[in-house]
C-alpha cells in the first residue's frame, strides 16, 4: 500500500492555509475587531501553509504508510493463527 | 453565528479530504485482517496520534472546557494523574499480552486468558455501550450545531453519520486511523489560536490568575482554587470539585483512568494495528506526549471564559446563561469560537469541532464492528465462514452500528433520562474491569470462574454503592439513593470516584477468592498471556532513545513537572 498519510494532511493544510492567508490579505480589516485587532487569518493561515508544505515534502520522501496484510509480517502471523484455529 | 462563503469552503474541503481518504483506501481492503486490524502494519506515530484522537470526541472538547470553567486547572487531574500514568502502564506492561497473544480484540484476549463466558460478557456489554455512546455524542452534536448555526438536528446528525459511514465502510480501520490523524492536527490548529486570543484578552497568565482569584473568592474558596491543581485538595470543602486527594488519586487516577485507557478496546484497537511489538508498545507512549499538553488546549479556554465573565476584557466576552439563570458551561468553547474568530478562522474552528465529533464516532464504530464480527458473529452465530464473508459482515456491522447510533440520538431527544440511565449503567459495568485485567495478566492463578464472578460482583457493588449514596443537594433517582440514603457526598464527582473504588475493590477481592477455590489452567496454556510465564519483549535492536522504557520515563517525568508547576 502506498498512501503516506502525510500527503493528504499536507495537501489539506496547505490548501486551507493558502485560502486563509489570501482571505486575510484581501478581506475586510474591520473584521478583526473581535480578534483583538490581530489578523489571525493571515498569520495562522501562513502557519498552516508552512505545516502543510512540510508534511507534504516529508510524505513524498517517507514511507509512513499502512500496508496490505500480505506485505506485513505481523499481519501474516495473525492470519496464520486464524487459519490454525479454524482447523 | 453567521458563516460566510470562505467558512463553507473550508468545511467542504475538509469533508472532501476525509471522504477521499476512504475512497483511496478502499482497494486495499482485501481481507478481514486489512479491514479490522489494518493488516497490523501501521507505524507507531500514526497509531499513537489515532490513539488520542479516537478519544478526542465531543466529551473531551466540550466537557473539558466546561469543567475548566467550573473547576479550574484542577480539571487537569484527568490528564496528569489520570490518563498519562495509565497510558504508560498499558504501553509498558499490558501491550506485550494484548499484542503478543495475537488476540484481535480485547474480548478475544479474555477468551484466550480465561474462558468463553468472560469474553461473551465483555463483548456484548462493550458492543452495546460503544454504540449507545456514539448515539449520545451524535445527539450532543446535533444540539450544539442547532444552537450555534441554526442547522436542523436531523441535518447535522445525518450528515455526520453519513460521512463517517462512507469512510469507515470503504477503508475500515485504516481509514478511521488515517482520518483520526488528520482530525488530530485540525483540532490542534483550530483551537490553538483561540487559547492565544483568549489569554491575550484576559491579560496573559497573570491577568487570568487575578481574575480567577476573584471567581474563587466570590464562590467562597481560597484565592488560588482555580489556578492550583493540588493545593486545595486537602478537603472536599476547599475546592470546587468537592473531592479530597485520596478519592481523587484512587478513584480517578487509579480505577477510572486505568480502567479506561488500559481495557477499552476503542483505544487499544489503535495500538493493536501497529506494525510490530515495539510499535504497539510505543503507541500509547507517543500518544501521551501531546495528551499531556491538551489541558492547555481544552481546559484553559474554559478557565478564560469564566475569568472574562467575572471581569470582562477588552472584547467583552461573557459566558451565556441558561433559562434558569445558571451559567451554560458547555457553551464555553463554542461561544468563544464565535466571539474571537473572524470569518475564515471561524470556518477552521467549527470544522475542528465537527472533526472532534467525527473522530470520536469513527472510533466507536470501528471498535463495534470488530467486536461484533469477531467476538459475537464469528464466535456464536456463524463460525468457520469464509474470510470474504467476515469482511462483508464487518461492512454490514458498520452500517448497522451507525444506524443504531442515529436511532439512539433520536431517542435521546425524546427521553433524556434514558440516556442518563444508560450512562450510569455503563459506569457500573466499566468500573471493575481493570481489576480483572490486572489479576489476569499478573497472577497466573486467576481462573475464568474467578474473573467472571468478579466482574459481576464489581458491577453489583457499584450499583449498590450508588443506590445507598447521594451527592449533596441532589434528589433521589438517577443520582442515587434508591436504596435509602446512607451517606451524602460533597459532590457528584466524589460519589462517582467512590463508586469506582468500591466496584474495583469488590471485583478484586471476589476474583481472588473464587480463583483460589476453582481449578487453575495448566501453565503451558498461559504462555504469552500472563506476565510470569512470558518472555519480556527485547528492545535491544532499536536505538535507546526509541525504546518504550526510555519514552515512559521521559513522559512520567514531564507529567510530574507539570503537576509541580501547577501545584
Amino acid at each position: 500500500m502506498r498512501l503516506d498519510i502525510r500527503l493528504p494532511i499536507g495537501l489539506m493544510f496547505g490548501l486551507l492555509g493558502l485560502i486563509l492567508s489570501v482571505f486575510g490579505l484581501i478581506g475586510d480589516k474591520y473584521e478583526y475587531k473581535s480578534s483583538l485587532g490581530i489578523n489571525v487569518n493571515l498569520w495562522w493561515g501562513l502557519v498552516m501553509l508552512v505545516f502543510g508544505v512540510v508534511m507534504f515534502i516529508m510524505g513524498r520522501r517517507g514511507t509512513s504508510t499502512a500496508r496490505l496484510t500480505e506485505d506485513s509480517p505481523e499481519g501474516k502471523k495473525i492470519e496464520a493463527v486464524e487459519a490454525e484455529s479454524e482447523r | 453565528m453567521n458563516l460566510t462563503f470562505v467558512d463553507w469552503t473550508i468545511m467542504v474541503i475538509y469533508f472532501a479530504f476525509v471522504l477521499g481518504i476512504g475512497v483511496a483506501l478502499k482497494r486495499y481492503m482485501k481481507t478481514s485482517t486489512d479491514f479490522f486490524l489494518s493488516g497490523r502494519s501501521i507505524p507507531a506515530w500514526i497509531t499513537g496520534l489515532a490513539f488520542i484522537s479516537a478519544n478526542l470526541g465531543a466529551q473531551e472538547v466540550i466537557g473539558m472546557g466546561a469543567s475548566g470553567a467550573k473547576y479550574g486547572i484542577a480539571t487537569s487531574h484527568f490528564y496528569w494523574i489520570g490518563a498519562i500514568p495509565a497510558m504508560v502502564f498499558v504501553g509498558i506492561f499490558m501491550m506485550p499480552f494484548y499484542y503478543g497473544s495475537r488476540a484481535r480484540s480485547v474480548p478475544e484476549y479474555l477468551k484466550l486468558r480465561f474462558d468463553e463466558k468472560t469474553r461473551g460478557l465483555n463483548a456484548i456489554s462493550f458492543a452495546v455501550m460503544t454504540i449507545f455512546s456514539s448515539g449520545i455524542s451524535l445527539y450532543a452534536m446535533g444540539l450544539l450545531l442547532n444552537v450555534l448555526l441554526g442547522w436542523s438536528f436531523s441535518f447535522s446528525i445525518l450528515m455526520a453519520a453519513a460521512i463517517v459511514l462512507v469512510y469507515v465502510f470503504m477503508g475500515g480501520l485504516t481509514s478511521a486511523i488515517y482520518n483520526e490523524v488528520l482530525q488530530f492536527f485540525l483540532i490542534v490548529f483550530g483551537f490553538a489560536p483561540l487559547v492565544f486570543l483568549g489569554l491575550r484578552d484576559a491579560g496573559g497568565w497573570s491577568g487570568l490568575q487575578t481574575r480567577l482569584a476573584g471567581v474563587a473568592t466570590s464562590g467562597g474558596y481560597g484565592a488560588g482554587a482555580w489556578t492550583h491543581s493540588w493545593q486545595y485538595m486537602g478537603s472536599p470543602s476547599t475546592n470546587p470539585m468537592g473531592v479530597e486527594w485520596f478519592g481523587l488519586a484512587m478513584g480517578l487516577g487509579f480505577v477510572l483512568s486505568f480502567g479506561y485507557w488500559c481495557t477499552d478496546f476503542l483505544v487499544v484497537q489503535r495500538a493493536m494495528a501497529a506494525k510490530s511489538m515495539s510499535a504497539a508498545r510505543r503507541t500509547p507512549l507517543i500518544a501521551a506526549v501531546p495528551k499531556m499538553f491538551f489541558p492547555f488546549l481544552v481546559i484553559l479556554p474554559g478557565m478564560i471564559a469564566i475569568a472574562l465573565t467575572y471581569k470582562s476584557g477588552a472584547s467583552g466576552f461573557t459566558l451565556p446563561k441558561k433559562v434558569d439563570g445558571s451559567f451554560n458551561y458547555d457553551m464555553a468553547i463554542p461561544m468563544m469560537l464565535g466571539h474571537y474568530f473572524p470569518s475564515g478562522m471561524l470556518g477552521v474552528g467549527l470544522t475542528a469541532l465537527m472533526a472532534s465529533f467525527m473522530s470520536g464516532m469513527a472510533g466507536n464504530v470501528t471498535a463495534f464492528n470488530t467486536v461484533w464480527t469477531y467476538d459475537i458473529y464469528q464466535s456464536y452465530i456463524k463460525p468457520r465462514a469464509t474470510d470474504e464473508h467476515y469482511l462483508w459482515m464487518g461492512r454490514m456491522a458498520t452500517v448497522f452500528g451507525i444506524g443504531v447510533s442515529v436511532a439512539a440520538a433520536y431517542v435521546a431527544t425524546r427521553f433524556n433520562n434514558i440516556m442518563d440511565m444508560l450512562q450510569l449503567i455503563f459506569a457500573f459495568v466499566n468500573a471493575p474491569l481493570f481489576a480483572t485485567f490486572l489479576l489476569g495478566m499478573f497472577w497466573k492463578r486467576t481462573t475464568g470462574h474467578g474473573a467472571f464472578s468478579g466482574l459481576l460482583a464489581g458491577t453489583i457493588a457499584a450499583a449498590i454503592h450508588h443506590g445507598l449514596t447521594l451527592p449533596v443537594g441532589a434528589v433521589v433517582g438517577v443520582k442515587g439513593g434508591w436504596f435509602g440514603v446512607q451517606h451524602v457526598y460533597p459532590s457528584e464527582m466524589a460519589q462517582n470516584f467512590w463508586t469506582a473504588i468500591f466496584a474495583w475493590s469488590s471485583c478484586f477481592v471476589v476474583t481472588i477468592l473464587i480463583s483460589l477455590v476453582t481449578r487453575a489452567r495448566a501453565e503451558k496454556d498461559l504462555v504469552g498471556l500472563v506476565y510470569s510465564l512470558t518472555t519480556r519483549p527485547k528492545d535491544d535492536e532499536i536505538s535507546w532513545f526509541r525504546r518504550p522504557a526510555t519514552l515512559a520515563v521521559a513522559v512520567l517525568f514531564a507529567a510530574l513537572v507539570l503537576n509541580i508547576i501547577f501545584w
